[in-house]
């Protein structure tokens, strides 16, 4: 008899300028496997955030086993019996696998507190075994694979006597084998009671693996309810909410020649053979589950990283750069993923920021020029409606949205014939991401080569004139905007279809 | 998945195999250079292996060791100590004013008094570090001079002779029980304590947390303040130790003495595989680094170097310690990276 | 024209927030308090010593702090862009060691000089690929190097000190400028340290560096050529390192291995005092010239009390950690005064909704 584990009432959270969480509601059962769904910023990050005691609510109620919680640290939430599943930024690499589970609460002899490594390695290998795990519990963590590391972090929850389990995005970089091991785990994990919180945009895992759902959208709780009851159709309409027509302003398109020609572009451990042409005015959209590896195909393009294999040509003559210097010296632009820590520079004033890329030209003998350096400012950071108190206010200052425009400004000024967007509108507010999207489709009209990488469908399939579709690393799929649907991309995503296709 | 692993070591044929695992291990690779190393040395001279001379290196390095295990402390924890000279000075001088002053102290005492000084030096670091989240290397920077300065102002200017100290100070580490002398045995039991520490211990694991990755260690519970000093009261505990062993075994205390140091103490580390972003390395590495560095100093005169190539050749080693353990850890990242692939 | 519309901006924010803050801003900034110490310092010393505001042993007193203040501008740079170098001192010996062999091999002068500017630039330069080709740590790398380079004068040249040199050599270390008491080393400092102030404050590159301390991955992400100007930094701390070897040797007119020892430390001191950050991204140029100035009369007028050099070292090594502490503890109570202000916000945007 499944009782009610987890309840969140009216959970509201507030930012500077932004209301991540709108009185949202959540209820958790034992041994249920619960679906948090919806877009990129509609708030489940910020939501799990707080279940682990990142982040403090500015309102609303959480309640496990009837007790009303309040956590002050991420220790309390741990105790509370709540634990996150992170990427590998919480594993100790020079560690082995065993102290990773036990550290900040190993095993000791009780009478002389000596630690008990040869009772913690029994009971990591008892853990390991229960999740029919064949990795050595002496195994240093960096020599796993990514798929083993995350099988790591759960042993860890286990052994932390977690009752509530919460996986972001867990199958992102698995094989369809690791896939098949995880959901085993999950379905042992609700036999014995446990409770996972499973986020995921996948349909065909919430559809294989998860009992129940609720829907977040733009920070507000939109319904929840049982999963056989429901279909793929009515929760994208949940998760969506709005026309697709109004959101992307999809101009007609004035297709050019080819500009950019990529043939079996390899990198060791990311990706390989892959091969695509980019025209001028044309909006090629790159979608893929995250580890698909777009973003390490388009950082080779821009210089950051090197190819082991392939070949590139910008406008006929052959492209092979040195450095990001070089990207942009034939013309390239690249919006990162990271906005924080690739794409601006906090601690600088959004006029250094807008002007760092062209700083060169508009330098006499490298001698800094300010009042051309506020021209070009102005220009192009009221092109994209900045909103600040002046030029020179410190960048980390801006909401994200902001401070991705301030981004887009800096590449437009450099005059591009590239411009590569790398996961544009994630985290940003609704107003700013149609603004974003009317921009690029802009761009695009002007005669600029856009490529959008995006995880989010509606985005992918309003904005793109053409679609590439990754999957490991692999291209395996290149669609026209007449050609394609949902259904399809998706299937590329997950690597089901065989051809790998070239475009 | 794990089969992966069990995949590559089956691989190849026995010897590729053993070198394999050996290379796997830092230590390992560090006792192969090792032999190689000596085998011209001995092969010119022989009496280089004699039991007189291993005798004379280990002697050498002990005072080495111990220091070189107090920095490791705070290395592991991402951080460096450069006051190491300064309160081994001070502590050292401190013992031989001492032992002048009052001949009748027992031994003990002024190992004792070294040791404590040593403890509340490292426990100002700890608290400038810790507390005023001043990074290490300015903190000890400066708390160098401080104590440098401080161990000046102790002596007034003078320095403490052999003479003027007692024979059972002076004498106190070449004592001989069992065959080995009380400096090694001094030496031989720190190791012991400090591996006991290192591996045995909470805390002292959670150390090696705080190198590796602090904000997962604050996020399992670690209290990073409470490690980040304690890593330097170790490491100043350690100091002043060594500080009184000096005084004694060199039967002097001047105000310049152990100046530089720390480079031998921080060369031992990066030799014995202490990785310098943290969370990486163990004691019984720093003990052969610091031997790797007592068998150079001892060979220079057998390869007809003088001892004024010594600060030369250890600055080479170095160097090249540091770019194999670069290249090392580059080479398995792409394996790594080629495992994936393999998938 | 942009300056005017910042100072509209400021007006406006002081107007908004108060003068108290502009106050508070105002007197939390590096430069200002260095300026105050240095006021007090004069104040202080000039009234315990009737030979302290003496003009010609002002400028006497700036050789014993020339060479280190001229190596302290190169490592603004390096510190800046988050590196680090504690071989400088090692590198003067390497350049002491060639130019003293080379004038005594009877080169004369002008070779002299140029000698002692390679060898510390080609030093400089050799740290710079080791740090970047194979991406160490520079500590572990200037480490090393440390040794190295002062390793090859003290095994050359053992105990010995070469002591022959040309009549001429001994005039940019010892001499004022012609018909004037101003010290040529004081002169060449105060000149090389407008240009590199320039540099670094109304440059291209001296931006980079701030944007390289700042965020490296984004400065690589707009285009930065971060390698090279690391480089470039390393090669021109060489190359001052060589100009201060070659000064002390021609002020000194000796070279021995064990020379400028523990000035790596003492130049490092310099830059962080002056406000520049150890994590990079931070600091001016003025900051480091007061302080330099600071530090240099301070030991003088310690001097001037008969206080012994060790008094001189404890007071600076406490001042470097009270330099470094202070400013946490205000960034702390502004960082609260921030957080409390940006609460009130939110409280506020949450009552309207």
């Amino acid at each position: 008899m499944a009782e009610t584990l987890l309840t969140i009432r009216d959970l509201t959270k507030f930012f500077p300028g932004i209301k991540a969480l709108d009185n949202v509601h959540l209820t958790v059962r034992t041994g249920e496997v619960h679906a948090l769904i919806g877009e990129n910023g509609a708030g489940k990050s910020t939501l799990v955030k707080i279940l682990t005691g990142v982040y403090f609510p500015t309102g609303g109620t959480i309640t496990m086993e009837g007790r009303e919680l309040n956590f002050k640290n991420a220790i309390d939430a741990q105790q509370a019996g709540i634990v996150a599943i992170h990427q590998e930024a919480s594993m100790f690499l020079e560690l082995s696998v065993t102290e990773n589970i036990y550290m900040g609460h190993h095993l000791r002899h009780p009478k002389t507190k000596r630690l008990d490594w040869k009772g913690m390695r029994e009971r990591t290998g008892e853990l390991l075994k229960q999740l029919e795990l064949s990795i050595d519990p002496d195994t240093l963590v960096k020599n796993l694979s990514v798929a083993q590391r995350h099988m790591v972090e759960i042993a860890k929850a286990l052994s932390l006597n977690a009752k509530v389990v919460i996986m972001d995005e867990p199958t992102s970089a698995l094989t369809t084998r690791e896939v098949a091991d995880l959901y085993r785990i999950v379905r042992q994990l609700r036999k014995e009671g446990k409770a996972i919180i499973f986020i995921s945009h996948k349909f065909e895992e919430i559809f294989e693996i998860c009992d129940y759902y609720t829907v977040l959208r733009d920070g507000q709780y939109i319904g929840e309810g049982k999963v056989a009851d429901t279909s793929t159709d009515e929760i994208i309409n949940m998760m969506i909410g709005r026309n697709i027509d109004h959101m992307f302003p999809k101009k007609d398109p004035n297709i050019g020649d080819e500009i950019l020609a990529v043939e079996n572009l390899s990198q060791l451990g990311a990706f390989q053979n892959v091969s695509f042409s980019l025209h001028k005015g044309e909006i090629l959209g790159f979608f893929g589950l995250v580890g698909a590896g777009r973003t390490e195909v388009m950082r080779t393009i821009f210089g950051i990283d090197k190819r082991n294999g392939g070949s590139m040509t910008i406008g006929g003559k052959p492209y092979a750069p040195k450095g990001p210097h070089d990207a942009m010296a034939h013309g390239i632009g690249f919006v990162p993923e990271d906005r924080q820590r690739q794409g601006v520079i906090l601690s600088m004033s959004i006029g250094k920021n807008i002007t760092m890329p062209q700083l060169g030209s508009l330098c006499h003998f490298g001698i800094t020029n300010a009042k051309r350096e506020l021209e070009v400012t102005k220009t192009y950071g009221e092109m994209m409606e900045i909103r600040a108190a002046g030029w020179h206010v410190d960048a980390d200052t801006l909401s994200g949205g902001n401070q991705q425009k301030v981004v887009l400004a800096k590449w437009i000024g450099t005059n591009p014939r590239i411009l590569i967007l790398d996961e544009p509108t994630k985290g940003i507010d609704v107003a700013t991401k149609a603004a974003v999207h009317e921009f690029v489709s802009q761009m695009a009209g002007e005669g600029i080569a856009v490529i959008l990488i995006s995880s989010e469908l509606p985005e992918i399939l309003g904005m793109s004139d053409r679609v590439v579709v990754m999957h490991e690393g692999d291209v395996t799929a290149v669609f026209n905007r007449r050609e394609m649907n949902q259904e399809q991309i998706m299937r590329a995503a997950l690597g089901e279809t065989k051809e790998a296709l070239h475009g | 998945m794990g089969e992966i692993q069990m995949k590559n070591t089956r691989d190849g044929n026995f010897l590729q195999r053993v070198s394999k695992v050996l290379l796997a291990r830092r230590e390992a690779s560090l006792v192969i250079l090792l032999a190689v190393i000596l085998v011209p040395i001995v092969v010119r001279s022989p009496q280089f292996l004699s039991f007189t001379n291993i005798d004379r290196i280990i002697n050498d390095i002990s005072i080495l060791s111990i220091v070189a295990i107090g920095e490791f402390f705070v290395i592991l924890s991402n951080g460096i100590d450069l006051s190491v000279g300064s309160i081994i000075a001070f502590s050292g001088m401190a013992s031989g004013m001492l032992n002048e002053a009052y001949p009748q102290v027992p031994v003990f005492f002024l190992l004792l008094l070294g040791t404590g000084l040593g403890a509340v030096m490292g426990a100002v670091n700890g608290a400038l570090v810790a507390y005023g989240k001043i990074p290490p290397i300015i903190t000890t920077l400066g708390t160098m001079s401080v104590y440098r300065g401080l161990t000046f102002v102790l002596s007034k200017g003078t320095w403490v002779t052999a003479h003027e100290m007692t024979p059972n100070f002076i004498g106190f580490p070449r004592q001989s029980f069992l065959g080995i002398s009380a400096l090694i045995w001094m030496a031989l039991i720190v190791i012991v304590v400090t591996y006991y520490f290192s591996r045995f211990t909470r805390s002292g694991r959670e150390i090696y947390a705080i190198g590796g990755n602090a904000t997962a260690a604050k996020f399992v519970g670690v209290n990073e303040k409470r490690i980040r000093f304690m890593v330097f009261v170790i490491s100043g505990t350690l100091f002043g130790f060594a500080g009184s062993l000096w005084t004694a075994r060199y039967a002097s205390a001047v105000n310049e003495m152990a100046t530089g140091f720390e480079m031998q103490a921080v060369a031992a580390c990066v030799l014995g595989g202490v990785n310098f972003a943290g969370g990486a390395g163990a004691i019984p590495g720093v003990v052969l680094g610091a031997l790797f560095l007592g068998v150079l100093n001892n060979a220079l005169p057998v390869v007809y170097l003088s001892t004024f190539y010594q600060t030369l050749v250890q600055g080479m080693i170095v160097l090249l310690a540091l770019v194999i353990n670069t290249m090392v850890d580059q080479r398995k990242t792409r394996k790594l990276l080629e495992q994936r692939r393999a998938r | 024209m942009a300056e005017q519309r910042d100072l509209v901006a400021k007006t406006r924010l002081i107007q908004e927030t108060g003068w108290r803050n502009a106050l508070i801003e105002l007197f939390t900034k590096w430069e200002v308090l260095l300026g105050i110490i240095f006021v007090l310092m004069v104040v202080f010393f000039s009234n315990l010593s009737p030979y302290f505001l003496d003009y010609f042993n002002l400028m006497n007193a700036t050789f014993q702090f020339s060479e280190k203040a001229i190596m302290a501008l190169p490592m603004i740079f390096i510190i800046m862009c988050g590196d680090i170098d504690i071989s400088i001192a090692s590198i003067i010996a390497l350049c002491a060691y060639a130019v003293g062999t080379a004038s005594a091999a009877g080169v004369g002068t002008p070779g002299l000089i140029a000698i002692g500017l390679a060898v510390g630039a080609a030093a400089g330069l050799v740290n710079g690929l080791l740090i970047t080709g194979f991406n160490m740590p520079a500590i572990a790398v200037t480490l090393a190097t440390q040794s190295i380079y002062r390793g090859i004068a003290q095994a050359a040249l053992e105990e010995r000190a070469m002591t022959k040199y040309p009549a001429e050599f001994g005039f940019f270390g010892q001499e004022f400028i012609p018909g004037t008491m101003i010290p040529f080393e004081l002169v060449l400092y105060i000149g090389l340290a407008v240009i590199m102030g320039f540099v670094l404050h109304k440059t291209s590159y001296g931006r980079r560096l701030y944007a390289i301390g700042s965020s490296p991955e984004a400065a690589r992400f707009s285009g930065i050529k971060v390698k090279k100007i690391r480089i470039t930094n390393y090669m021109l701390m060489g190359l001052f390192s060589g100009i201060a070897g070659v000064l002390l040797t021609s002020r000194i007119l000796s070279a021995r291995s064990n020379i400028a020892t523990s000035w790596d430390l003492e130049v490092i001191t310099l830059v962080v005092l002056g406000g520049v950050s150890i994590n990079g991204g931070k600091g001016t140029m003025w900051g480091v010239v007061i302080a330099s100035f600071l530090v240099g009369y301070l030991k003088f007028g310690m001097g001037l009390l008969k206080l012994s050099g060790t008094i001189m070292t404890i007071v600076i090594g406490t001042l470097l950690i009270i330099a470094v502490l202070l400013p946490r503890l205000l960034d702390g109570y502004k960082n609260t005064r921030k957080m409390r202000r940006q609460q009130a916000e939110a409280a506020l945007q949450s009552a309207k909704a």
